[in-house]
């Protein structure tokens, strides 16, 4: 009883200077960012995000792990149903086609920057990049952020060891096979395995040879797009592959980058897959040297090599938030497109240096002598300037498609459907969702 | 003789009543109207553009392989669950009825399973029959099985069921053992005094006297493995190979938050409870007759 009116005086003094206390931190406008990237990408997106907060004291970003790509876009769309959306969200290629047709949910970027008054010159990146997520006049929708393009890894002590020249990694598909029967005879039970089939062995393979996936430019030009890739050689190469399968030289490990263990343990020499799973490759790949080359190419196919696709994924900007907190959004892509900070994610992840002026600088600190190979990834996709079959692709529902192409390639390496069967059925079921999309918009 | 309960106060009843009228109310009867409502539009993810459209959506389905597909794999699958979980766990509790000796060490070890959440569950299978570092893929490997879930459909379909199974038995064995104990031992002992052996005391004596606890297990268990054994699902296979383990459940999931097609999903799920409802309400009509209670 004594004590009371000291303790509830003491209560309310605390309670006081508990209120009093945020108020300073919440003078910054607040900025919420949802991305995908788990683990050590994780680690190197929210030291982005430190660096910008400690940069300036207007505005703070706060970067959220929402998971992997799909979830990532789910809640996003999620949260804009329930008005609770964020401010930028990372979202993969392919949810492009859905998220462009959004416009009423979406802030583009160019609109974005010229609104704020932030500087902003798209040529400032390089053009496969800008390619990808730009209307046909040229208006950039989205921020590219983590972009990369599938490369061939190779082991170099079993190219040695079954007397190749370890510093030449195969240019041509028959020269890959070649290379494959070689060191099979050497002792290694697999040619080569890939990761994310679809992305590397159609749709890349189809922008390399100069192929189209589908009409209208690939999905550019319309919702009217439909799929033809089982009427080019894609069909002859899978019918290969198939073959391959059944003396290993080629070896199915799984849809995403499941296959990797296979390279790792020395059981498959060659390994293609996204630039930036380099950080994994150097980390696991402990009892062997490692190099890196271009993806093979058909010499026979007129055109090839044209130039490869991106993978990865861009930053979004969704409506609904206060003006002055859009300032922020701008200042922060500012900041997450200048030299340094793109130089810093690229050699940092594997991911390719966006912009020409971090290429340029990381090149000027020797990083490419330091890191052979890493350069290899930027080359490929700037081969040759791109043509209405390499830009890239643009399709709806394009998340589903790929589980469905995923599904017939599986049942050719599983042998119970032929590459044409397999590539007939996957073009008849994409185009139903590419109706289904294209009817979501009328 | 009625038995009646009386309160004094007028309001009381409707009072205790509330918390779970709003429970149900809130988590049921809220979400399954707002599936109706859904599963006759036709929308963009964003929810920008909206049309209405009747039962496009239900037919839609009915015309589709992929959902006859699902629904067969459904059957299978449901059945075999219920089917195995509940043989399995009448076996294992009639054993460990019979037995004295370390009775209760029996008794835990098969009530842990339980404890693990499902999509663990999911992952411990996973990573014992993953064909590349698995110990039973590796075994199945030696005696000239060739393991490969992740290609043939088939294996992805047995593995799961083995996994959903597992978690399922000690949930039953607990009522069963329950059951039984409850028998009288008099019972029995009067039976054995009369001749019978153990399986024909099980067949005319056991077997009969839990029946209420059987088709409880009944009802759960296919309850269980239509909705529950989702986490399983995308643990263990994501509904892969080529959708041979695609139950209907997980097509919800996968059309609505993968495809964001909202309007064919809440529609699958609207079927989903029409299938399960009538399903409960065959088991209440016909096969509770069979029941024999106390």
């Amino acid at each position: 009883m004594c004590c009371r009116r000291t303790i509830l005086a003491g209560a309310a003094v605390f309670a006081l200077a508990l209120a009093a206390g945020p108020a300073d931190a919440q003078k910054r406008v607040q900025i919420e960012w949802w991305h995908a990237m788990g683990g050590e990408l994780g680690e190197k997106v929210n030291k982005i995000a430190a660096d910008f907060n400690a940069s300036q004291d207007e505005y703070e970003i706060k970067a959220v792990y929402k998971g992997n790509y799909t979830e990532t876009m789910t809640a996003a769309i999620a949260a804009f149903r329930a008005g609770q959306q964020p401010h930028i969200v990372q979202v993969f290629e392919v949810g492009t086609a859905t998220m462009m047709a959004a416009r009423g949910a979406i802030y583009p970027v160019y609109e974005l920057m010229a609104d704020t008054g932030e500087p902003f010159d798209p040529n400032a990146f390089i053009s496969a990049v800008v390619g990808y997520y730009t209307t046909p006049e040229g208006e950039m929708l989205s921020m590219p952020f983590n972009s990369s393009t599938p490369v061939l890894y190779y082991n170099k002590d079993a190219f040695e060891k079954a007397g190749l020249d370890p510093e030449q990694p195969p240019k041509t598909w028959p020269e890959l096979v070649e290379f494959a029967k070689k060191t099979q005879a050497a002792g290694y039970p697999c040619g080569f395995t890939t990761g994310w089939q679809s992305w590397v062995q159609i749709e890349n393979f189809s922008a390399w040879h100069n192929l189209p996936l589908g009409t209208k430019q690939n999905g550019f030009a319309g919702l009217d797009t439909e799929l033809v890739f089982n009427e080019t050689p894609v069909v002859e190469h899978i019918a290969n592959m198939a073959e391959w399968q059944k003396s290993k030289i080629f070896d199915y490990g799984g849809r995403r980058s499941d296959s990797a263990p296979k390279f790792y343990n020395q059981e498959c020499v060659m390994y293609m897959n996204s630039s930036a799973a380099y950080a994994g490759v150097k980390n696991n790949a402990k009892d062997f040297e490692f190099g890196i080359g271009m993806l093979p190419y058909y010499p026979d196919i007129e055109g090839a090599p044209q130039n490869s696709i991106i993978g990865g994924a861009t930053l979004w900007v969704l409506q609904g938030h206060p003006d002055e907190e859009y300032k922020g959004v701008a200042r922060f892509f500012s900041y997450l497109s200048s030299p340094e900070v793109q130089a810093w994610w690229h050699q940092e992840t594997g991911y390719l240096p966006i912009t020409t002026a971090a290429y340029e600088l990381t090149r000027s600190q020797g990083f490419y002598e330091k890191n052979p190979g890493t350069d290899i990834a930027i080359k490929q996709l700037t081969y040759k300037e791109p043509t209405e079959n390499s830009k890239g692709l643009r399709f709806g529902n394009f998340v589903q498609i790929r589980d469905i192409i995923n599904e017939e390639l599986e049942a050719v390496w599983a042998g119970s459907k032929t590459a044409r069967q397999a590539m007939d059925e996957a073009v008849a079921r994409g185009n139903k969702l590419l109706r289904q999309f294209e009817a979501q918009y009328k | 003789m009625e038995k009646r309960v009386v309160f004094r106060q007028r309001g009381l009843p409707y009072l205790l009543l509330v918390p779970q009228l709003a429970v149900t109310f809130v988590f049921f009867i809220w979400p399954a109207s707002q599936a109706l409502w859904q599963s006759m539009l036709v929308q963009d993810p964003f929810g920008l553009a909206t049309r209405f459209v009747w039962f496009d959506n239900f037919a839609a389905l009915f015309g589709n392989p992929e959902y006859t597909n699902s629904l067969k794999v459904t059957a299978i699958f449901s059945f075999a669950v219920a089917f195995s979980g509940l043989a399995i766990a009448l076996l294992l509790a009639a054993m460990a009825d019979f037995v004295m000796r370390a009775a209760t060490f029996y008794k835990t070890m098969l009530i842990w399973p339980y404890a693990v959440a499902p999509a663990i569950a999911g992952v411990l299978w996973l990573f014992l029959f993953n064909p590349s570092i698995g110990i039973i893929a590796w075994l199945l490997g030696k005696v000239g099985v060739d393991w490969n879930h992740q290609l043939n459909g088939g294996q992805a379909l047995l593995l799961v069921i083995v996994a959903a199974t597992w978690k399922q038995i000690s949930y039953n064995f607990l009522f069963f053992l329950a059951g039984m104990q409850s028998i009288p031992r008099s019972l029995i002992e009067a039976a054995a005094i009369d001749g019978a052996g153990p399986v024909k005391r099980f067949v005319t004596l056991i077997f009969p006297l839990i029946s209420p606890t059987t088709f409880f297990l009944l009802v759960v268990n296919l309850v269980y493995a239509f909705f529950d054994t989702f986490g399983i699902i995308h643990a263990v296979t994501e509904g892969g190979p080529a959708q041979a383990t695609t139950t209907l459940v997980y097509k919800v999931y996968r059309d609505g938050f993968i495809g964001l097609d909202l309007g064919s999903s809440a529609a699958q799920s609207v079927v989903l409870m029409a299938i399960v409802m009538a399903l409960t309400f065959v088991q209440f009509r016909f096969i509770e007759r069979r029941v024999q209670y106390a």
